[in-house]
């Protein structure tokens, strides 16, 4: 069991390229120059090697909730998770919150590495990292449900705008939530920040009311990071005060990452709802976007 | 031989499965799925979310589903089962990644022969839909796209013989435009594919409810008769049925319009020249093209009120009590007139012979159909997990040396290069089709050849198992469904 076969690599028929391995699916656009796009996807594939079973041997580490002093972790993309969770622990967080930003980090760094690539973002599985040279822009789609890919607001990225990382996290997604967000998407300087930090802002977003059902997380997954804590597995018709009181709750913790410079900027969304708060790029809403880069919070693979 | 078991996951209290196909090794709760969403628990065994379908060959059809180690029919234990069972690859899973192998190959005997099926589920991401629509009525001009949601999923491709055809779906709709129509055209693919109707509009053109073995809905209306032919033929064919019975006949179709008495079949029956001229552009004696615009009237054209279509009436040869009929080309829609004093087209109470000849027609029409064949390139590399030699097992399949069926069902392998085939939906089983977000279409896809064969391809011969002990293992999580009559057996060839 210790010899794992590498990641799968193919190239969309659009040029984009496709890398998973296991539970980690990369979607990686390039722009640049032809040598530099050639030598990027190489370099991205590279730098996934040997990620999956890294973090897998240190799972129990990356599992723990963050109390007392960092714990030591040894890959990069393990330190990195810890590194962008530790200023979170206020609220309960395991490593693991940053876990699909921060592999989609690390390949990012590879890419952007390579002289030549002007524009470049990878999503892994709807939390994106994303590299822009001056001049450069990017357009991403805010998901209002992620379960539910279509043409939401978009927010107009530029290099100037010193955002690294997109993510989104919702009790419809991929990964349990305590809260009752649709979709909660989060502009930050890097991706394993804007990862951890949506994770925070989506468990923010709550409520207590016989319609929203939880149930305790290792009932659901015997080794999830969340035991004895209770995941949100669905929510049915909620008064309408009580959405804008869980959203208000969701907002203030954004605004308090936003008034501490570890996010850019977050969108909220519930039950038709939203928030929105932080720099001028979320000012774009409303324009339909020309162009999605996988639909922000999109599921993972069937 | 290997133990399957081992290779996908192993046991734990509680029931709890472990997966390995990757080093996360996530522990599974009964009714839970893994992490990459695409392994799950299903009652202690690990298994893709859609169960593998095995069909049996039953005897008659329709036989219910069982499950297929029930009490009352306890495994013998002989080496192959007492009814043939072929295993599809529906709810087989992929591997991962593609060089390993097949998630089932198969051993077994037919007709004693000693054959191997490798079986699959393929990620298709060149894959789109031929949709056959019998109907006249103008669905849309060529080339003009086919919108689903708002997104386009295809476009207009020929028409055929009292047909027309759609192009659905294909690689760029899937994976060439905006993420939406990605999606949008893969949701539509996949529910046409699970033989489930839905709408498409096309822009300039009609707005249609699609579904597989089913009539096709025009603008609302279902679509019940396919045109015996075009207005000529129609002429052709029933010319001496209206003999003596009307003075002339016209036969109103979007491709040609047949006039009787002009017409050779009536010149052969010496019929009387009626000086009834239709609009359009004059073929040849009898046969008008574009008498109308295309659309979802009379004969597939624009036409509501057939008299629109007369341009003029020779008052040297026409005659007071001169009997018309019009048809369209099903019988659907027929008036028939008598001339007044005035030469005046007036409509009149059809006589039972020439009733009972327009009811001949609708007769000859055949239930109009929608029909569906997906089509798909397996030359990519699935075939890794087949053989260690892909270009092998390509040529094998190309000199019919491999029967690649899908869930079952036989498929057409196009000519030339690499595996592109096209099956018939309505052959291969219910819920056999699924997506990846990429987006593309899963679906089964087995190869099947002699034994001796699949070892000079360089097959995994190693990991090949035996067919009872594969239901042995995996008969429990398996769903037995009734062989599908229609399709041939899918032996080994030669």
């Amino acid at each position: 069991m210790t010899d794992w076969p590498p990641p799968q690599r193919c190239l969309l028929p659009d040029g984009r390229l496709h890398l998973s391995d296991g539970p980690i699916d990369l979607v990686i656009g390039l722009e640049g120059t032809r040598p530099a796009i050639q030598s990027a996807r190489e370099a991205a594939f590279r730098a996934l090697c040997g990620v999956l079973p890294a973090l897998a041997a240190e799972l129990p580490l990356l599992r723990s909730p963050l109390l007392g002093r960092p714990p030591e972790a040894k890959h990069p993309v393990a330190c990195r998770m810890v590194e962008a969770c530790w200023p979170l622990r206020a609220s309960f967080i395991t490593p693991m919150a940053a876990v699909a930003g921060a592999v989609a980090e690390h390949v990012l760094a590879a890419i952007a590495a390579v002289p030549g690539v002007s524009a470049a973002h990878v999503n892994n599985g709807g939390d994106i990292a994303v590299h822009l040279t001056p001049g450069a822009s990017l357009r991403v789609g805010l998901a209002e449900r992620p379960d539910r890919p279509g043409l939401g607001p978009v927010a107009h990225l530029r290099a100037e705008d010193g955002v690294g990382g997109v993510a989104t996290s919702g009790w419809r997604g991929r990964s349990f939530s305590l809260g009752i967000a649709d979709a909660v998407t989060v502009l930050a300087p890097r991706a394993a920040e804007a990862d951890a930090a949506a994770t925070l802002i989506a468990n923010a977003v709550n409520a207590e009311h016989p319609a929203i059902l939880r149930r305790p997380a290792e009932e659901l997954d015997p080794d999830t990071d969340l035991a004895g804590q209770g995941v949100t597995v669905a929510v049915g018709d909620l008064p309408a005060p009580l959405l804008e009181a869980a959203l208000d709750a969701g907002l203030r913790q954004a605004e308090l990452l936003l008034a501490r410079g570890q996010i850019r900027g977050a969108f909220l969304s519930l039950g038709g709802r939203m928030r929105v708060t932080g720099t001028a790029e979320i000012a774009t809403l409303g324009a339909p976007a020309a162009f999605l880069p996988e639909g922000a919070g999109r599921a993972g693979r069937e | 031989m290997v133990d399957r078991t081992s290779l996908f996951g192993a046991a734990e209290a509680d029931g709890i499965v472990r997966c390995d196909a990757c080093p996360v090794l996530c522990r599974i709760r009964p009714g839970r799925a893994g992490a990459c969403s695409r392994y799950a628990n299903e009652e202690g065994r690990l298994v893709r979310t859609d169960p593998l379908v095995l069909l049996t060959s039953a005897v008659e059809e329709g036989r219910p589903v069982v499950p297929f180690l029930d009490a009352a029919q306890e495994w013998s234990g002989e080496v192959t089962p007492a009814e043939p069972v072929f295993v599809t690859a529906i709810g087989a899973g992929t591997t991962y990644p593609d060089y390993k192998p097949a998630p089932f190959i198969v051993g077994s005997r037919h007709h004693g022969v000693d054959t191997v099926t490798v079986v699959t589920e393929g990620i298709f991401s060149y894959c789109g839909l031929k949709v056959k629509i019998d109907t006249d009525r103008h669905l849309g001009p060529e080339c003009a796209p086919v919108m689903h949601e708002g997104e386009q999923i295809g476009h207009v491709t020929t028409a055929e013989y009292g047909s027309q055809m759609l192009s659905l779906g294909g690689v760029r709709h899937l994976t060439g435009g905006s993420k939406r129509e990605g999606s949008v055209t893969c949701a539509a693919m996949l529910a046409l594919c699970r033989k489930e109707a839905i709408e498409v509009t096309i822009p300039d053109g009609a707005r249609l409810s699609i579904q597989a073995g089913a009539a096709p809905v025009v603008n609302g209306v279902r679509e019940t008769r396919m045109r015996v032919g075009c207005g000529s033929a129609a002429i052709g064919i029933f010319a001496q049925q209206f003999f003596g019975h009307v003075d002339e006949v016209v036969v109103l179709d979007d491709h040609i319009t047949g006039v009787l008495s002009e017409h050779q079949a009536g010149k052969c029956l010496s019929m009387r020249p009626t000086g009834l001229r239709v609009r359009g552009r004059r073929s040849t004696p009898g046969r008008y093209f574009q008498v109308a615009h295309p659309g979802t009237g009379w004969g597939g054209t624009d036409i509501t009120d057939p008299l629109t279509v007369l341009e003029s009436i020779d008052p040297k040869l026409a005659w007071p009590g001169m009997r018309v009929l019009m048809t369209s080309t099903t019988g659907e829609d027929a008036l028939y007139l008598e001339l007044d004093d005035a030469l005046r087209p007036i409509p009149a109470p059809m006589p039972e012979a020439v009733r009972r000849t327009v009811a001949r027609i609708g007769e000859n029409c055949e239930p109009a159909m929608t029909s569906i064949l997906f089509m798909a390139g397996a030359g990519g590399s699935l075939r890794a997990g087949v053989t260690e030699n892909p270009i092998l097992l390509t040529r094998r399949v190309q000199a019919g040396e491999v029967r690649v069926t899908m869930g079952g069902a036989p498929c057409y392998l196009y000519p030339g290069g690499g595996i592109t085939l096209m099956a018939d939906i309505l052959r291969i089983p219910d819920k056999a089709f699924g997506y990846v977000p990429t987006p593309a279409l899963v679906a089964p896809i087995e190869f099947t050849l002699r034994a001796d064969l699949y070892a000079a391809l360089g097959g995994h011969v190693e990991h090949a198992i035996a067919l009872s002990a594969l239901i042995e293992r995996h008969g429990a999580e398996s769903l037995a469904a009734p062989w599908m009559s229609a399709n041939p057996w899918p032996d080994a060839p030669g």
